[in-house]
């Protein structure tokens, strides 16, 4: 399977400068891509854009093997976004939040060290560790061919970023999921992947 | 295994240079519940005590007019001699009536438009914030005096003016809240997981919405009860023989200057009691649901 | 070393939270248990730790801004005298500063340049007195090769690497002794980072003591002198940052080690399991369950901390 992003283009609403002009990026399935830039090169819109959390502007489009991503229905293109605590409904306990998507395998749930007690547990009560290997887990349903991770791990420790790739390493091996690495740590994009696209230079917004 | 608050002490860490102990009195949920309770209770107690209030108590005793409080008269009587306690709690358990009346029908209207101008909206938004601002923009009571006088005046006029008037704070906090859940990164996410728009308003506005929605609802009733008594006193609510407070009190005008004060004084009294009272829950209620206040044993 | 030839030194501090759990049942939630950690004047200081490891709560604590429903036990000393909350309240933001996160603590309508300088006493006046407070702010600006005209600016007009400079200004116009920062290097390009690195530097070359807070151990062995490691609200380990060269074997407790390893340029190798939540703390060494080198007398009590080696370190089988 094929993640093509074609002439992408995208201003936000009111703004006049292009975040992203005639951006042209692909992945494979099983295949490993980090996006690097400095800040503002619109490296997190790209990731939106892909997921169909932005639309381009018109003559751009995001394709699934030829098909435009589908609306409306599961998302085959999972984001992970950097901030674990906006992204789970704070009035729901941990267990409703985890299977939102169906309920992931065990030994999936205790390679994350997600502990059984932890279930019960309002969003509130756990770090944003604790919380990012639920969201994680959440996006990695047998039906994601591709996950974009912005930013996934820059607000954890070593211990747990290595915790939480390992997992989505082996995941993405075994499935053959593609997976986009946004980040700005060149160590980690050089651990992780098997090529790195500079947006700096792909991208030339006025 | 949690540790409370014995264990901490068995460990001996809890006294040794402790900047502030915590008051071992009550946290807020222990006082939003006792209010609760309290207010339940007299609730209770007026609504059926009123209504156990019949003509026949109220009868007229020319013998005994214009008692001041006293042991056979906790609220003395008035110039026909009825019991002002027993004319108190049939007014306001009355106001109590009209009070749950129109915080229902306010909070219809404001879940309705509040929900419903988010979701749909465009230009049903537009008009919403419009019907809205435009509400707030006039005088209520001179609103409601006109819609109760359109309506026949009555009970039925009170209801639809109050909750005409009053719907619109709540629904601009439910409008605010729907907003903001609606782009917050988990709705979003779970758009992306398939979720439809029914199973996101069910499962993710409603959990948020429905705190905010009981709050709006206390804090209607008040309000509700006081324009009914200022307008049924100026004698554009409840007709002269019902047992309103209102009409009590405006009836009470005529007699005030030759002393008989207590004729006012406890049926305004008790009204402004409840009114306050049930405020004070309310405002309870939204501490407890607050996130930034709810866990905390304070 | 003397207590008074520390700038700040805690002391077996301990946070707990009072806290609703169901109902009407409270419990106290033990969140920060015999924290250790000091601070001489002309040292940067990293804390590291992940989320929930108490980290925000020490700056809280030394800030005396704790919620209501906390409580605090143990020392804080602040040049050898012990702190009270008056204390606190009136050395914050005149000899202890904090950092802040993000721009968003900065007030969004008054310009750059009127804030840096809201720490040391009025913000304008007319004329000519105006002029010179501008030219002040300038002249810091300048100091950390700052454009004159960001003072007009408004915080949403600064990039991530100028806000935290803005930031840094904001804390050192108040001329204060320590400076606390919290997590100064997330969302920063490799630039920015070793810019805003070097000028925490500058800052302590001036005899100032800098606390740095982060998750990023990366960033804290580009700059700080030494480190402190947190782990579920205790430290385990103070060690100079000479200590992390190599494989890490200077190192003396196995968190450290663990964490060292699990970085993306050494092995990436985690270790399984997770922190535990305060409340779920087991009986004996918090890293129990966990560590590689754990025996029966691990889970048996807490290991003291300890001197070992020139730092300090909370493990039993530490050499």
């Amino acid at each position: 399977m094929r993640l093509k992003a074609e002439n992408i283009s995208f201003r936000y609403p009111c703004g006049h400068n292009y975040v992203l002009k005639d951006v042209d990026f692909e992945v494979e399935s099983g295949e490993i891509v980090g996006l690097s830039a400095p800040s503002g090169y619109g490296k997190s819109t790209l990731g939106r854009i892909l997921a169909g959390y932005e639309e381009p502007e018109k003559g751009g489009a995001v394709t699934l093997d030829g098909r435009p991503l589908p609306k409306n229905l599961f998302n085959p293109v999972q984001l992970i976004f950097q901030h674990p605590e906006k992204a789970v409904n704070p009035k729901w306990k941990m267990k409703k939040i985890l299977t939102e998507s169906g309920t992931p395998p065990a030994e999936l749930i205790s390679a994350m060290g997600i502990q059984e007690g932890w279930m019960d547990r309002w969003p509130a009560e756990l770090s944003g560790g604790e919380l990012q290997r639920f969201c994680v887990l959440r996006a990695l349903t047998p039906k994601t061919r591709f996950l974009i991770a912005d930013e996934m791990t820059t607000m954890l420790d070593a211990v747990t970023q290595a915790q939480i790739w390992q997992v989505v390493l082996a995941y993405a091996k075994e499935q053959g999921m593609g997976v986009v690495v946004i980040s700005h740590e060149r160590a980690l994009m050089e651990r992780l992947c098997s090529r790195i696209v500079d947006l700096e230079q792909a991208n030339s917004p006025v | 295994m949690r540790e409370t608050v014995e264990l901490h002490k068995k460990q001996g860490v809890g006294r040794a240079g402790g900047v502030r102990l915590l008051p071992a009195g009550l946290g807020i949920r222990e006082r939003t519940i006792a209010s609760a309770v309290l207010l339940t209770g007299i609730f209770l107690f007026i609504l059926i005590g009123g209504s156990l209030v019949t003509d026949d108590m109220l009868r007229v005793d020319l013998t005994n007019i214009f008692a001041p409080p006293g042991g056979s008269h906790l609220f003395g009587t008035d110039w026909v001699g009825r019991d002002m306690l027993l004319r108190t709690l049939a007014g306001l358990s009355l106001s109590i009536k009209i009070g749950v009346l129109c915080s229902v029908f306010s909070n219809i209207v404001a879940v309705v438009l509040g929900i419903l101008g988010p979701t749909l909206g465009g230009k049903v938004d537009a008009l919403v914030s419009w019907l809205i601002d435009l509400v707030l923009s006039v005088p209520h009571a001179i609103v409601i005096i006109l819609i109760s006088l359109a309506c026949g005046g009555g009970m039925k006029g009170i209801v639809v003016g109050v909750t005409l008037t009053h719907w619109t704070s709540l629904t601009r906090v439910i409008r605010a809240e729907v907003l903001q859940i609606k782009e917050a990164e988990y709705t979003k996410i779970s758009e992306k997981l398939g979720k439809n728009s029914f199973y996101i308003a069910k499962e993710h506005i409603l959990p948020h919405v429905l705190p905010q929605l009981v709050v709006g609802t206390v804090l209607i009733f008040p309000h509700a009860i006081l324009h009914e008594a200022s307008i049924t006193f100026l004698g554009f609510g409840l007709p002269p023989h019902e047992p309103a407070i209102g009409v009590i009190l405006a009836e009470s005008m005529q007699y005030l200057t030759s002393g008989s004060w207590w004729l006012a004084f406890f049926p305004g009294a008790s009204l402004i009691l409840v009114s306050m009272l049930v405020d004070r829950v309310g405002k309870n209620i939204e501490t407890l649901i607050s996130p930034a206040t709810a866990y905390k044993g304070i | 070393m003397k207590d008074e030839e520390y700038l700040l030194k805690v002391e077996n501090l301990g946070v707990s939270f009072s806290q609703y759990t169901q109902g009407l049942k409270k419990t106290r939630l033990q969140v920060i248990t015999d924290l250790c950690v000091e601070l001489r004047a002309g040292e940067i200081l990293a804390v590291v730790g992940s989320s929930g490891s108490g980290k925000s709560l020490l700056a809280h604590a030394v800030l005396g801004i704790l919620p209501e429903n906390a409580e605090e036990t143990g020392s804080i000393f602040f040049e050898g005298r012990k702190l009270s909350q008056r204390d606190k309240e009136a050395l914050r933001g005149k000899e202890i500063a904090l950092i802040p996160q993000s721009v968003n603590f900065l007030d969004p309508l008054q310009k750059v340049g009127d804030q840096i300088l809201s720490g040391t006493g009025g913000t304008s006046g007319p004329g000519q007195k105006r002029r010179r407070r501008t030219e002040q702010a300038e002249a810091l600006l300048a100091r950390y090769g700052l454009e004159p005209g960001v003072a007009r600016y408004f915080p949403h007009q600064l990039s991530g690497g100028m806000a935290r400079k803005v930031l840094l200004q904001t804390a050192l116009a108040a001329d204060c002794r320590a400076i606390i920062a919290d997590e100064p290097t997330p969302g920063l390009d490799p630039d920015s980072l070793a810019e805003v690195l070097r000028d925490f530097r500058a800052a302590a070359a001036e005899g100032r003591g800098i606390l740095m807070i982060t998750h990023d151990i990366n960033a804290a062995l580009q700059i700080a002198d030494r480190i402190a490691i947190f782990y579920a609200g205790t430290t385990f380990e103070i060690a100079a940052s000479s200590d992390f060269a190599g494989d890490g074997a200077a190192l003396r407790h196995p968190y450290t080690r663990a964490l060292l390893q699990a970085l993306p340029d050494r092995g990436f190798t985690p270790i399984p399991g997770s922190q535990p939540l305060p409340g779920e703390l087991p009986e004996g060494c918090l890293f129990c369950g966990r560590c590689p080198q754990q025996t029966e007398e691990c889970a048996g009590r807490r290991p003291m901390f300890r001197d070992l080696r020139g730092g300090k370190v909370r493990c039993i089988h530490a050499t």
